[in-house]
């Protein structure tokens, strides 16, 4: 019977972990490629979510069938940030850096609060809602839905950077970005990109969390502390090490949450310190 | 310090001392409070941030260190306040140089995003600790009224305590920017490396800068403790205060003395505007204006109010030549 509930806990961690390794894929590109962490990075999610639930309640559109277009919002939403306000400090001191994101945070949530109010909204009754049993084991549909959706996007995304000219420009600039541009790589256009699809990757998961989780215009910030821990575990940059690290950090959690629920944030966080105090590189990181 | 900037400090001083009997509201005189205590919370941050570079964003944890050991104290052993503020500083003390000495390694954003994790776990483990009353927090006793018991009945007293405490703030700031220690915590913040190779031991200042940061931040909070007679994890540990605790000082001016009060002023003079004028937080105008006020002054003005008047004053007197880049 335990073991029952181990396997299933175990299993329910990692459908959620892979929901916040596309999330941590989305931070770590803008972060491997230009070094600036983006503390907004939950507001994409937030935004993504509520692209999905007004899809779905003004015209009855399921957030399955919008993921595409919500995904093209948020790529031009990140471009559109990147273009106005992340392109002027590119070489700014960290502290402006930081304070830039953070203060994109907290504009971003006033917004969403301005348009849309404090209220928690939730889409009812979409097409993947229900449960499906495999043997003793019962997992959410969403739930499943939102792990499957989130293996589709990481691989994407992986196969876009190492499969493709556009993705290998990409890690170019990342690795150097005066050789890149000495190449004939613009160094400008690529950090476009990367935030581009930097949003599109927490939009995405924001809308496959969308069927199960919420929306108010705070959701993103415990999305935004577990992806950091993710980034770390992962190794700063590395998409295969976010993917890993996000299965871990969700089954951490998960499992955690089983024994102490009301400590799960904090073992998350407890994890963080850990690892970048006995292994900063991360687990796939560059040392 | 020049003969103007005494006369400068001496008309500020005298403003400050009389300000709470022109402004009688209790209102406004909760709200000169309010900026006080942020002013202290930012110049003790400074110390770490600003001299020494080094990021924080989870000095609410030092803050509610020092305004829950009062409290408890007070409770459980009937000790004065002022005795439970520096006790509270102390063990912010204790609890900054564990923490400090093995994240010291880390560097910029690393750092940052640890003393959020590290601020978020402490009010965690507070919210779900029975003995400091769990989430629901505590109940300041009100024994006595007066000095002695750090009680009082009107905002007056608060105000003169709240300055008092600036002024001590800004005086040990000071004292630490213009000795030695200035100079080294100036060295790690622009030039690790090379201050390394000269012998510097850079943990130990680093080490330095969060002690005597995070003692004045647990003054702060035992002050605040003292002011609402109540203390919770969500208000004294919140990561939206330790941002806000940062975001004075960079509004103001990073690395410098006045920054923090100055920033303070702006801030509340903000807050206070944008809830008269769309009432209320309920929509959040507020937060759309400090949002859009912190990425124009982390763009533009990286070196914050005081180093926009520094480089424009600069400017006034010596035009730069054509060709010159402009100082920062």
């Amino acid at each position: 019977m335990t073991g029952e509930i181990l396997l299933q806990t175990l299993l329910s961690g990692i459908l959620i972990g892979l929901v916040y390794a596309l999330v941590a894929v989305g931070l770590t590109m803008i972060f491997g490629v230009m070094d600036i962490v983006n503390f907004a990075h939950g507001e994409f999610l937030m935004f993504g979510m509520y692209a999905s639930f007004w899809l779905f309640s003004l015209y009855a559109l399921d957030p399955l069938f919008t993921l595409p277009l919500t995904a093209l919002m948020l790529f031009a939403l990140g471009a559109a940030v990147y273009h106005v306000v992340i392109r002027r400090i590119i070489d700014a001191p960290m502290l402006s850096q930081i304070f830039t994101t953070f203060g994109l945070m907290i504009l971003f949530r006033g917004v969403a609060q301005f348009l849309w109010k404090p209220d928690f909204r939730s889409v009812e009754n979409s097409l993947v809602s229900g449960s499906v049993t495999l043997g003793s084991l019962h997992f959410g549909l969403p739930q499943i839905v939102a792990g499957a959706g989130a293996i589709l996007a990481t691989g994407a995304i992986w196969w876009f950077l190492n499969r493709t000219r556009l993705g290998a420009a990409l890690e170019a600039t990342a690795a150097d970005r005066e050789a890149a541009q000495l190449m004939g790589i613009p160094s400008q256009r690529m950090f476009m990109l990367a935030w581009g699809i930097g949003a599109a990757c927490a939009g995405i998961a924001g809308s496959l969390l969308s069927t199960f989780i919420p929306v108010f215009p705070e959701v993103g910030a415990n999305f935004v502390l577990t992806a950091f821990v993710v980034v770390a575990l992962g190794g700063f940059g590395s998409v295969t090490g976010a993917f890993l690290a996000g299965i871990i950090v969700g089954v951490v959690e998960v499992l955690g949450g089983l024994f102490w629920p009301q400590y799960k944030l904090a073992l998350v966080l407890v994890l963080y310190l850990l690892v970048v105090l006995w292994r900063p590189q991360g687990l796939l990181g560059r040392a | 310090m020049s003969k103007r900037g005494l006369l400068a400090c001496a008309i500020a001083l005298a403003l400050a001392a009389v300000a709470p009997l022109a402004i009688t509201s209790p209102a406004y005189q909760n709200m000169l409070i309010v900026a006080l205590m942020l002013a202290q919370l930012g110049v003790a941050w400074n110390i770490l941030g600003g001299y020494a570079g080094q990021v924080s964003l989870g000095h609410a944890a030092f803050f509610g260190i020092g305004a829950y050991t009062s409290t408890l104290l007070l409770m459980h052993f009937g000790l004065s306040p002022w005795l439970g503020m520096l006790a509270g500083g102390a063990l912010a003390v204790a609890f900054a140089l564990v923490i400090g000495w093995p994240c010291f390694r880390l560097k910029g954003h690393y750092f940052a995003i640890a003393t959020i994790a590290v601020a978020e776990i402490l009010q965690v483990v507070f919210t779900n600790w029975d003995f400091v009353g769990g989430a629901v927090g505590l109940t300041v006793p009100m024994r006595d009224t007066g000095l002695a018991a750090f009680v009082f009945n009107s905002k007056l007293p608060y105000y003169y305590i709240s300055l008092a405490l600036l002024l001590l703030t800004l005086a040990a700031s000071r004292a630490i920017e213009t000795s030695y220690l200035g100079h080294y915590f100036r060295a790690i913040k622009d030039e690790p490396d090379a201050a390394r190779s000269l012998g510097i031991d850079l943990t130990r200042y680093k080490l330095i800068a969060i002690a005597a940061s995070s003692f004045f931040t647990a003054c702060g909070g035992t002050l605040y403790a003292q002011k609402e007679l109540f203390v919770d994890p969500g208000s004294v540990m919140a990561t939206s205060l330790s941002v806000k605790i940062a975001l004075v000082t960079i509004l103001g001016g990073v690395g410098s003395l006045i920054g923090p009060v100055i920033g303070a002023g702006i801030l509340t003079a903000i807050e206070e505007s944008t809830r008269q004028i769309f009432g209320g937080s309920g929509r959040g105008t507020d937060l759309i204006l400090y949002g859009f006020i912190i990425v124009v002054v982390a763009v533009y003005y990286p070196q914050g109010v005081v180093g926009g008047i520094r480089a424009w004053l600069a400017r006034r007197r010596s035009p730069p030549a054509p060709g010159v880049e402009r100082a920062a």
